[in-house]
């Protein structure tokens, strides 16, 4: 029995090994610095890059992280510290939902409250559904973390007179920091890999911009562009941009890891 | 210590209170952290409010004209305008099924494997693999779905087919975009997530009951079937419907692979389609108001589903493992 177990337990991994084994196989010879540095060409030439997908990706991941991080670790910490009534309850369970809630919901949620009254496609429409996907996760691990603090350290800081404010914040929440910084990479390392938000919000871009009030293109967008047209050079750069992104993704969680080891031993 | 006495003075130096109302009553430094972290904790329970409030409004033309019929019928026509939904309602579902069928032996053998038997050595680096494969974006696992799973399909299927082509589930021709690719790259999503929070909840079973069965002289196997899993049920049941959440959401993988045609068929060979994947399909289509409110209405029913799949799978999760995030690690 264990053995069957045991081997039921590789085949779950196996996929891992696939994907990633056709990803480098596929994609690694078409990384070269042209990839990097140019946008695409037209249907039918050879040649061109990723280069406002990588971009575009940036910016609108950095945006939704600078609006969803701070938001994330402020609602974790209170619920946290304060989370203990029956507001605390709802937001706990509110941030279960929105977790649970599927991407391309909230992507047309996204549609209707900015795109539809902007008038247009935009970057920052992007970013804001990626940041509602990043809140209840930052949220969540935030809460888990502070929650792991010892109380002697809190109650430490308040006994040399500390107000409590700045024993939550410069004590509890600084001790966390770890776990907190670990949480919220994950979720950036989730929302990186996000399509269906940013399909009806940041659109897609051929061209290059960083100009946040336009639409802009992404490399999730740009691999599902390519993947379902029929060029068979579009395919070769699918390949190719679908490896850059799970090595930004894999690399952001491995930090993720890393850091969470630092601090807490084996995690 | 210099640097904390001299920041502890405001708090001594502002001492009008009497001491006893000062500790039971923050000042104002307090007060404003709170009401900071309250303004910020109420983002999330107002956009979801506003969620509901935006779907609902826009699928209220759609829900008020086709009533019933646009769960139960299954004639999706926007030439026409007339939208029931019932092949992609029917999709979802048999899309998860399959899925679930597929996914919760092998994530539960994992779970079982990685808390009971596994050495040391193998167990922290199998768990983070596993953590890795729910990190994979859902756009990747279509390229894979598209470029190397279908052709293996295609090459896979006949002699399948040539054994099981008297069950129903097995019949008619096969192009490849089908139910079963869907529902095979459904259940690789959703292994990582069942396996991470079985594991989480088989590792909160308390050790006395693995030590009592042992005591009494069962195998380690033994002690897994009669003492752990029976303690770890409620929990293990949750982390599939969470998987189940999951896999009703999942769009773009499924999108690419599953045919996207409003189609019931029995046959796992045939073309199916979702209503995730219907509203990223059809959404930048929609030129007719009618057209647009009947997606917005798909998308509340699915988001309707989900609520009560991931409400239903916490609920269960709780009563192993009271009040955790379950589930945040596999994020």
């Amino acid at each position: 029995m264990t053995g069957t177990v045991a081997v039921l337990s590789a085949v779950c991994v196996l996929p891992l090994a696939l994907i990633f084994g056709y990803l480098v196989a596929k994609g690694a010879t078409s990384l070269n610095l042209d990839f990097f540095i140019h946008g695409p060409v037209p249907v039918g030439q050879t040649g061109g890059g990723v280069a406002n997908a990588i971009v575009g990706s940036l910016i609108t991941v950095g945006l939704a992280a600078a609006i969803g991080v701070p938001v994330g670790i402020g609602a974790g910490v209170f619920l946290a510290e304060y989370g203990s009534g029956r507001l605390g309850w709802t937001v706990r369970f509110v941030a279960d939902v929105l977790n649970g809630t599927p991407s391309i919901i909230i992507g047309i949620f996204a549609w209707t409250w900015i795109v539809r009254r902007a008038g247009h496609f935009s970057a920052y429409a992007g970013a804001i559904a990626l940041a509602v996907i990043l809140v209840p996760v930052v949220a969540r691990t935030t809460e888990e973390m502070v929650r792991l603090v010892p109380h002697s350290l809190r109650e430490a800081a308040l006994a040399l007179g500390y107000p409590r404010w700045r024993a939550s914040l410069g004590v509890v929440l600084r001790t966390a920091l770890a776990g907190v910084a670990t949480g919220a990479l994950v979720g950036v390392a989730r929302i990186a890999g996000e399509t269906a938000p940013l399909l009806f919000t940041a659109l897609g871009n051929l061209n290059f911009t960083t100009n946040i009030n336009e639409p802009m293109q992404s490399l999730p967008l740009q691999i599902y562009t390519y993947a379902t047209g029929p060029d068979q050079e579009w395919h070769r750069l699918a390949w190719a941009s679908a490896l850059v992104l799970i090595i930004l993704v894999f690399g952001l969680a491995l930090v993720a890891r890393r850091i969470a080891r630092r601090r807490y031993g084996s995690a | 210590m210099t640097t904390a006495a001299t920041e502890l003075e405001p708090t001594v130096t502002s001492q009008s209170n009497s001491y006893g109302r000062r500790v039971t009553e923050p000042n104002r430094g307090d007060r404003t952290y709170r009401a900071a972290l309250t303004m910020l904790a109420w983002v999330l329970p107002v956009v979801l409010l506003a969620m509901v409030a935006e779907l609902s409004v826009n699928a209220w033309p759609a829900v008020t004209k086709f009533g019933w019929g646009f769960v139960f019928k299954s004639t999706w026509n926007p030439v026409t305008e007339v939208y029931g939904a019932a092949p992609l309602i029917f999709g979802t579902l048999a899309s998860s099924a399959l899925a679930l069928l597929i996914a919760v032996p092998l994530a539960l053998s994992a779970a079982i494997f990685l808390t009971e038997f596994a050495p040391p050595w193998v167990r922290s680096p199998l768990g983070f693999l596993v953590e890795l494969l729910a990190a994979v974006p859902s756009v990747v696992y279509g390229v894979w779905g598209v470029f190397v799973l279908i052709p293996l399909l295609r090459f896979v299927v006949p002699p399948l087919k040539a054994v099981l082509g008297w069950l129903p589930f097995f019949q008619g021709a096969f192009y490849g975009n089908s139910m079963l690719a869907g529902g095979i790259i459904l259940a690789i999503m959703v292994v990582p997530y069942v396996a991470a929070v079985s594991r989480e909840v088989l590792g909160a079973v308390p050790g006395t009951q693995r030590e009592a069965a042992l005591a009494l002289g069962a195998t380690r196997w033994e002690a897994v079937r009669m003492a752990v899993l029976p303690y770890g049920r409620p929990g293990i049941i949750g982390a599939i419907m969470l998987g189940l959440g999951r896999a009703l959401g999942e769009t773009m993988a499924v999108t690419m692979v599953i045919g996207n045609r409003h189609d019931i068929s029995l046959s796992v060979l045939q073309p199916g389609y979702t209503m995730a994947a219907a509203i990223a399909n059809e959404f930048s289509e929609a030129t007719t108001p009618m057209y647009l409110s009947a997606l917005f209405e798909l998308g509340l029913v699915l988001f309707v589903i989900t609520i009560l799949v991931n409400a239903l799978a916490r609920l269960f999760i709780w009563r192993i493992a009271p009040g955790r995030a379950v589930g945040s690690r596999a994020l």
